[in-house]
């Protein structure tokens, strides 16, 4: 079973807010899936080389071409707010 | 000096935006000095869902050639990774960047100090990544404002070994780094522009302690050289006098504060760094074959270590000229040619003139002047290389010709030099144009001579008892008779043999 | 005349004829999209005035001289992950309630070039999260055969929407099970593309791995001419791959093909009648000439282990940029920018998608990497290796699409687990990029009782494939729906009282 503490530090670290219930709640459910995946400690991955990648692709670059975004507006008119052509956020400490 | 006991321990994080026509993992121009900001941006750029990366071949293309120019090791795969953190400056909430299979490795720079000492500096690892956005933090004001222009942009980080002594050796390393970064094309690795950001890393090493100090301390905000070596001086007197009352410094990141000449912690943060790596499932791995980095190797251009050393050897001039030549490729490419054309002239000049030795190395000399005076100057205040002056390297070993055949004086040089530069031209024609020609003929100056002593009877008595000025007074008056075009050798000579 | 059940090829006949418009094709489907969907909740977002002006357009192309493209002037609809210029994406959640994408998703692309017309966004499982549509943000997807359940998920909307003839085909997504087995629950045919055979760009992110953009339609023929379009190398896609798509509708029986049946598919806990319509339908197979050969798959059961793993881990760094700044919702109650993030980001995203944020970031924080994460990555290793090895003695495998007919609503609430279990006999195939596809193979009644009304529920048949081996799969449905009629059977229409 997770600590509290524990809960908190990866709610940090995701940058989401819980509140107390929500702790309690995540850390039974989060040691939920946590002992479903025990199991996988039985499995012999010696010399086994992870996989990060299916699709046996390799050097997938493309040419140094730019080009323009033709709607920038449509990109910025998403923004909660802007300023003078800036996104605004709060003060960065 | 109690002080030597107290050993320095610096490594250097260095940053370079790679030049690209687009960004690091998509289209987006990868312009720097807009004035408008979220211009270069796109859906990528922005990390819009959905959005996904594709990898620039030519940044891929540009960090494999500084990874050879360093001398690192290539090796065959290489892979990105994701590395998580939330600021508002990065769009994605992780930058791609590479953490086990960096694209080059464990390399070194070579380095010559202010003594005379020739210092490898070892360099642990070359890995690209992204460039974040800039966030700008109005005075006084409750908010922030992010411009994504810069987002994106391909970087090279290059991190040395923690090797570096002295603030003096960050500094040649810096700007070795930046000359080997121009000679590839790789980046204009501009410290002030911030195409080159400096984060050294510094700690100090108490006597006989044995391995790493137990802390380090980054600093950050450094935007030039001078920058760079103040903050270490300031950090190595402040580490050092904590280490000698017994303390150890927080392990803390420092900013520079040009204002106050000092670093400066930063607000240290609320968690340890936890990025969360994940090998990037969006991009297949890199795979470098022993043909392509060959390809790449044969691209490289002479680097700065190997150019000063032939330099050296070819051209006999003064180190501080060569470090100037050095610094400026297109400019060494540009005094090279003017130097081959004087070399076919003295092959094919008379053998008298062909075997002396020392005449070769005057010329070389005169062009090297040439090259970093009048020449750098006026290119500086256009913002132009060589090869996009008027003044072909044919051109500028005709005038170094002409001066040394005492055809023109040397101020006489400087304005055809001028003229040269601005409309373009043989000198030749020029001199003939400007009525630049010197009087050297012996005749000629003889009687002007015989004219000037007849007329300045007191300076040639003084002169005659020992008064050495009047000597220069009377030259002075022969010129003046000259209107200058004098060549002022034979002027000396005839006037010296005349007063005997 | 009716048109809801029609496959491509009749209605591109009808249009083609000029026996109907775009126009009015479009207006009869919108029609029964706005007839349907109160009750069923398929659509989060219905774009009449968008379809209909491209049905116009169709219309004109069809009018001018020349050979139409497949799908031009055909309604369709998408699962609301795939990113449409100018018409809102949700991904069924709340932190992209108000997006507009500033761009359209490749597959967006190609079926606008083909002239499809785009008639609304279905409803999903939030962010894909989920194997019911339940956790949607604007509430459940109905299941068209009883509303009293799940159309299963996460591309619940999309099934759903052409189970009840609202659409001919859907663009759907998987990431283990998700368009495999919201198709069986719902009676339709499904395609799961190997892994970077159909672009992923413009599609909002689960796992990255894994996502495989594909489709759901009448029947198999359609899949493949779908196949035929969507598939291919995009350059805005590092993970597509170079292989021809060009594939066969024609339909030859299957005398020397070997059909795998793995023994670990058919687990406990599974519906007998499931169980029966699936051994049925590889009779089936037989009859039409497959050789049946029992297979052993043995690490088919760290399949949903890796998965609940890795897939975690992705979808945490997947939203991490969704934060406030850029685009979608920002809470208005933050005093300052940590609380801009936290809060923003726990007001947006549903309980679902923070359990797995949360599990995601505890597997990849520092000190659990190796023991989770990359563990987890090397036992796929081993899952990936089995399916090679067994695709080198069989063509392609068969076994149920989901071990149970649709559940009732409220089952997958709550349990962390659910969408593990329900997906188990999806993920493995998933993990190894496989293609697969899911096709009606006959009803199995619920055994929960709940609904004694219903006689049965539709249950599919998976048929999976080797990597990039699209033309097997097809080839063994083309000839199993030659063959039986479970794709033409429809639900009883919906009364509007």
């Amino acid at each position: 079973m997770l600590t509290t503490d524990e809960v908190k530090k990866i709610a940090v670290l995701a940058r989401i807010s819980l509140s107390p219930e929500e702790v309690e709640k995540f850390r039974s459910e989060l040691s939920t899936v946590l002992d479903y995946v025990e199991d996988l400690q039985q499995v012999n991955i010696e010399g086994v080389e992870e996989v990060s990648q299916v699709t046996g692709l390799v050097n997938v670059q493309r040419e140094d071409i730019s080009v323009e975004f033709a709607d920038l507006q449509a990109i910025t008119s998403q923004a909660p707010e802007m300023k003078d052509g800036y996104y605004k956020v709060k003060a960065i400490l | 000096m109690e002080n030597a006991e107290y050993k320095p321990v610096i490594g250097l994080e260095v940053h370079i935006q790679l030049k690209t026509k687009s960004k690091m993992f998509g289209m987006a121009p990868n312009k720097l000095d807009m004035t408008e900001p979220n211009v270069n941006i796109d859906e990528v750029v922005t990390a819009q869902p959905g959005s996904l990366p594709v990898a620039n071949k030519e940044a891929i293309r540009l960090a494999a050639k500084m990874g050879l120019a360093l001398n690192c090791t290539i090796d065959e795969w290489s892979k990105f990774d994701r590395k998580h953190y939330f600021y508002p400056d990065l769009p994605k909430g992780y930058q791609i960047s590479q953490l086990d299979q960096p694209i080059a490795k464990e390399g070194w720079l070579e380095i010559t100090k202010s003594d005379g000492a020739v210092k490898k500096i070892a360099i642990q690892r070359a890995h690209l990544e992204e460039d974040a956005g800039k966030n700008i933090h109005p005075d006084g004001l409750p908010y922030s404002l992010v411009d994504y222009n810069r987002a994106g942009t391909p970087l090279l980080e290059i991190v040395t070994h923690p090797c570096i002594e002295s603030a003096e050796e960050a500094r040649k390393y810096l700007e070795e780094l930046q000359r080997i970064a121009r000679y590839v094309g790789a980046s204009d690795a501009d410290m002030e522009k911030g195409s080159m950001r400096c984060e050294p890393s510094i700690s100090v090493r108490l006597p006989g302690e044995v391995g790493l100090p137990p802390y380090k301390c980054e600093v950050k905000n450094i935007n030039s050289f001078k920058f760079v070596e103040q903050a270490i001086k300031y950090e190595i007197e402040r580490q050092t006098e904590m280490r000698k009352e017994g303390l150890v410094p927080k392990q803390v990141t420092m900013g520079w504060n040009e204002k106050l000449n000092q670093t400066v912690e930063q607000r240290s943060k609320e968690e340890a760094n936890d990025y969360r790596y994940l090998p990037e499932p969006d991009l297949p791995p890199l795979q470098f074959t022993s043909e392509y980095i060959e390809e790449l190797r044969g691209e490289l251009p002479e680097l700065p270590a190997a150019k000063r050393k032939r330099f050296r050897e070819e051209y006999g001039l003064p180190d501080a000229d060569i470090e100037n030549l050095i610094n400026w490729k297109e400019l060494t490419y540009y005094f090279e040619n003017v130097v081959s054309e004087l070399d076919a002239w003295i092959l094919s000049a008379p053998a008298e003139l062909s075997g002396k030795t020392d005449k070769r190395g005057k010329l070389i000399k005169s062009v090297a002047n040439w090259c970093l005076q009048d020449f750098s100057a006026m290119l500086n205040v256009e913002h132009k290389n060589p090869d996009e002056s008027l003044v072909t390297p044919e051109n500028l070993a005709e005038l170094v010709k002409l001066i040394d055949d005492g055809k023109i004086s040397s101020s006489a040089a400087k304005q055809v030099f001028r003229a040269m530069y601005e409309r373009g031209g043989d000198p030749s024609e020029i001199v003939g144009d400007l009525g630049l020609e010197q009087v050297s003929d012996e005749g000629a100056i003889a009687s002007v001579i015989d004219v000037v002593i007849a007329n300045n009877e007191k300076a040639v008595t003084d002169y005659k008892a020992g008064l050495e000025k009047s000597f220069g007074f009377l030259v002075g008056q022969a010129m003046k008779e000259l209107k200058g075009k004098g060549n002022p050798n034979l002027v000396n000579e005839l006037l010296r043999n005349k007063l005997k | 005349m009716k048109f809801e059940h029609l496959e491509l090829s009749e209605l591109r006949e009808k249009l083609d004829k000029k026996e109907i418009t775009s126009v009015q094709l479009t207006e009869y489907f919108l029609a029964r999209i706005e007839k349907l969907n109160p009750e069923l909740n398929a659509f989060v977002t219905i774009c009449r005035d968008e379809a209909l002006s491209q049905a116009r357009v169709a219309d004109d192309y069809i009018n001018s001289p020349g050979e139409n493209p497949p799908l031009c002037g055909i309604p369709f609809s998408a699962k609301d992950l795939f990113c449409t210029v100018g018409v809102r994406t949700t991904a069924s959640s709340k932190i992209l309630d108000q997006y507009i994408p500033p761009y359209d998703s490749t597959v967006i692309v190609k079926l606008k070039e083909q002239k499809a017309v785009l008639v609304g966004k279905t409803n999903l499982d939030q962010f894909a999260h989920g194997s019911s549509t339940e956790t949607s943000y604007y509430g459940p997807t109905k299941n068209p055969w009883d509303t009293s359940r799940i159309p299963g998920g996460s591309s619940g909307g999309s099934a759903a929407s052409v189970a009840a003839g609202m659409v001919p085909f859907a663009l759907g997504t998987e990431t283990g099970g998700s368009i495999r087995q919201p198709s069986s629950l719902c009676g339709v045919s499904g395609w799961k593309p190997t892994y970077g055979r159909v672009s992923r760009f413009g599609v909002i992110a689960m796992a990255s791995s894994l996502d495989s953009p594909g489709a759901h339609g009448k029947s198999v023929k359609d899949l493949v001419s779908l196949a035929n379009i969507m598939s291919g190398v995009d350059l805005k896609d590092s993970t597509t791959g170079d292989r021809i798509s060009d594939f066969r509708l024609q339909i030859a029986d299957l005398k020397g093909v070997r059909v795998g049946v793995p023994k670990q598919y058919f687990v406990d806990g599974m519906q007998e009648e499931v169980r029966e319509r699936v051994i049925e339908a590889t009779k089936e197979l037989e009859r039409l000439g497959a050789e049946l050969v029992e297979v052993d798959l043995p690490h088919t059961k760290y399949g949903s282990l890796v998965y609940a793993i890795v897939a975690p881990a992705e979808i945490a760094s997947n939203l991490s940029r969704y934060d406030g700044i850029r685009y979608g919702y920002v809470t208005s109650e933050a005093k300052n920018l940590l609380e801009v993030y936290e809060k923003s980001r726990s007001e947006g995203f549903g309980d679902e998608a923070k359990r797995r944020i949360m599990t995601g970031t505890y597997v990849l924080s520092a000190g659990y990497y190796d023991a989770y994460y990359k563990r987890a990555q090397k036992v796929r290793r081993f899952i990936i290796n089995e399916f090679a090895e067994v695709f080198k003695k069989v063509d392609v495998l068969v076994a149920p699409s989901s071990p149970n007919v649709a559940v009732t609503l409220g089952k997958a609430a709550d349990d962390p687990l659910f969408g593990y279990i329900a997906d188990q006999l999806n993920i493995p195939s998933s993990l190894a990029g496989l293609p697969a596809l899911s096709v009606p193979c006959g009803f199995a009644r619920p055994q929960d009782g709940v609904t004694p009304s219903v006689d049965g529920l539709p249950v599919g048949l998976q048929i999976i494939g080797p990597q990039w081996g699209e033309q097997k799969i097809f080839d063994v449905g083309l000839a199993y729906q030659s063959a039986t009629d479970w794709h033409k059977k429809h639900p009883t229409e919906i009364s509007n009282s």
